[in-house]
């Protein structure tokens, strides 16, 4: 029997949920499986000063363009086929966001610390390298334990035959490590391949990406997908496939091809034409007024569809 | 796809920077970068795990051997058992790379990838570069941004920097490394017909030389002729 709770909800009543000032996780990478229905939600709504921290791509882009954007926290943005983002390049270049830019591992860790519930996660990954000197926030910390210390090697006098003490080489190097701060997330917003009404998501495709790590991070996660299905019905997808449990998930939009334009594999790919014509956008105001004006100013998610249909027709 | 004798030479020059690494995970960026980690897999290293850039661990014919999500590339990549082989913006003297941004990170010029994975992969295990053109504005006296770590500061982070290794930076001129005292890069090979005088015209910073002299530093090999067959049937050629 299933939970009986019904989360389901349209794009528009999830973003009136959201502040403005808010810190957003957006799930996904790069330009692969982005909860663009809600992205374009967001940008056709009030919202600003956001936060966006992300494994950066479109979402990332339109948010920047359409002025939803106060912080930008990522590792990289990318279109993949389209190695620089244009709209996030510009955005950086006039200045016009703020950037928390991190190392890909040291962002994993941020996250992980927030789902975690602790303040920092040690970490080799960003000692040595500029991302301490453009973060200036990012505080170091002491292992309590010499390099090479194994507690399992003691003996049960707590010595270890080598030093004769209790284990720990006095004369042996404390490793400095890097301590990443955890990124708490106000929200995260992840496309999944199939969810139930009461939010227990189905990632299909080869890689998961980080999205139960976003969900995990975040007081609440939002999720679109391409079909919801009753609850007995997702086990057939593989229970290795039901990475997201319920209990993280506020609401549910049902959002056929809500991934489109980035990639959604095995259900469809990344629709290159449409994505060159968004980037190519960035060079002419004129080209970006109108695509704003038929694929974002527009009604709602149906209305998108049917423009994009209307293209290729 | 045909080569040419330089990309022939570059490729076998790139294979050979997983000479002796074993059964670790290969992470080429780019096309070239991964012929060569395929050219080495083929001949002198096929304990070499490689991916296909997506999710999967393939052999050879491109068969699935494995799973390898983005999540299990960090577990990888933290564990040590890695060589990347990247690209880069800019690198300098001490081998520093650059792919975050040019200018002054607050409001950068111009705007690049981001640190990537740069500053973790640096620290944590065997790094590579390629630069496919070679001037004086990829390799610089000093990078913009330090995203890969380079020997100088690697040195500075005792215990620390204990994983670090910039094995080696390819161009399509030559091929640098650093092994010199203070960690500052040595012109290990030329690519033949490549004068020492080519390369420090392009060159923004100073470097050492390998061999007896300037007139005895060593060639860059070209490919056997099973190496040659290689990258034919790699590369759809003949």
């Amino acid at each position: 029997m299933s939970s009986g709770l019904d989360k389901r909800a349209s794009e528009e009543a999830i973003v009136a949920s959201l502040a403005d000032g808010m810190t957003l996780g957006v799930g996904g990478w790069g330009s692969r499986r982005k909860p663009m229905s809600l992205i374009r939600a967001i940008c056709r709504s009030e919202l600003k000063d956001l936060t966006v921290v992300s494994y950066g791509g479109p979402d990332v882009g339109l948010l920047c363009a359409t002025g939803k954007v106060r912080k930008v926290v990522y590792g990289f943005v990318s279109l993949d086929a389209i190695p620089l983002e244009p709209y996030f390049r510009r955005a950086r270049q006039s200045g016009a966001v703020e950037a928390v830019s991190l190392d890909e591992g040291m962002f994993q860790l941020g996250l992980r610390a927030a789902a975690w519930r602790v303040p920092f996660l040690p970490t080799r990954s960003g000692l040595g390298s500029d991302v301490t000197r453009v973060n200036p926030w990012l505080e170091t910390v002491e292992s309590p334990y010499p390099v090479g210390f194994d507690p399992l090697k003691l003996d049960s006098s707590g010595t270890d035959g080598t030093d004769g003490t209790d284990g720990t080489d006095v004369n042996s190097e404390r490793e400095v490590l890097l301590a990443m701060p955890a990124l708490r997330l106000d929200a995260a917003l992840l496309h999944v391949h199939r969810a139930d009404a009461a939010g227990n998501c189905v990632i299909g495709g080869s890689d998961p990406y980080f999205d139960d790590l976003f969900a995990a991070a975040a007081d609440r996660a939002y999720v679109s997908c391409e079909a919801v299905l009753p609850t007995e019905a997702l086990k057939a997808h593989g229970l290795r496939s039901l990475l997201i449990p319920r209990m993280a998930v506020a609401g549910v939009v049902e959002a056929p091809r809500g991934a489109h334009f980035t990639a959604c594999e095995p259900d469809y790919g990344r629709d290159e034409g449409f994505q060159r014509d968004y980037a190519a956008t960035a060079k002419d105001p004129a080209a970006w007024e109108d695509f704003r004006a038929r694929y974002i100013d527009v009604t709602d998610e149906a209305a998108y569809r049917e423009a994009v249909a209307g293209r290729s027709a | 796809m045909s080569l040419t004798a330089r990309q022939r030479v570059c490729a076998v020059a790139l294979a050979e920077l997983f000479r002796g690494d074993g059964e670790i995970m290969a992470s080429p960026m780019g096309p070239l970068p991964a012929l060569g980690a395929k050219l080495a897999k083929a001949t002198f290293e096929p304990a070499l795990v490689l991916t296909d850039g997506v999710a999967s661990v393939v052999d050879p014919d491109g068969a699935t051997e494995s799973w390898m999500p983005y999540r299990a590339v960090f577990d990888v990549l933290w564990s040590g058992r890695r060589h990347v082989l990247m690209g880069a913006s800019q690198v300098d003297r001490f081998g520093n790379q650059n792919i975050a941004c040019l200018g002054d990170p607050a409001r950068p010029k111009v705007q690049l990838l981001g640190f990537r994975g740069a500053p973790g992969n640096t620290i944590n295990h065997t790094t590579s570069y390629w630069i496919p053109k070679h001037s004086k504005r990829a390799l610089v006296e000093r990078v913009d941004v330090v995203s890969g770590v380079g020997y100088d500061r690697a040195a500075a982070l005792g215990a620390a920097g204990r994983f670090h290794e910039i094995r080696a930076v390819v161009t399509d001129l030559c091929v640098f490394d650093f092994k010199t005292p203070d960690g500052s890069a040595r012109l290990k090979s030329l690519h033949p017909g490549v004068s020492l005088e080519a390369v420090q015209e392009s060159t923004g910073f100073q470097f050492s030389l390998a061999g007896a002299g300037p007139d005895a530093i060593p060639v860059s090999r070209s490919p056997t002729p099973a190496e040659d067959a290689v990258l034919d049937r790699l590369t759809g050629g003949a």
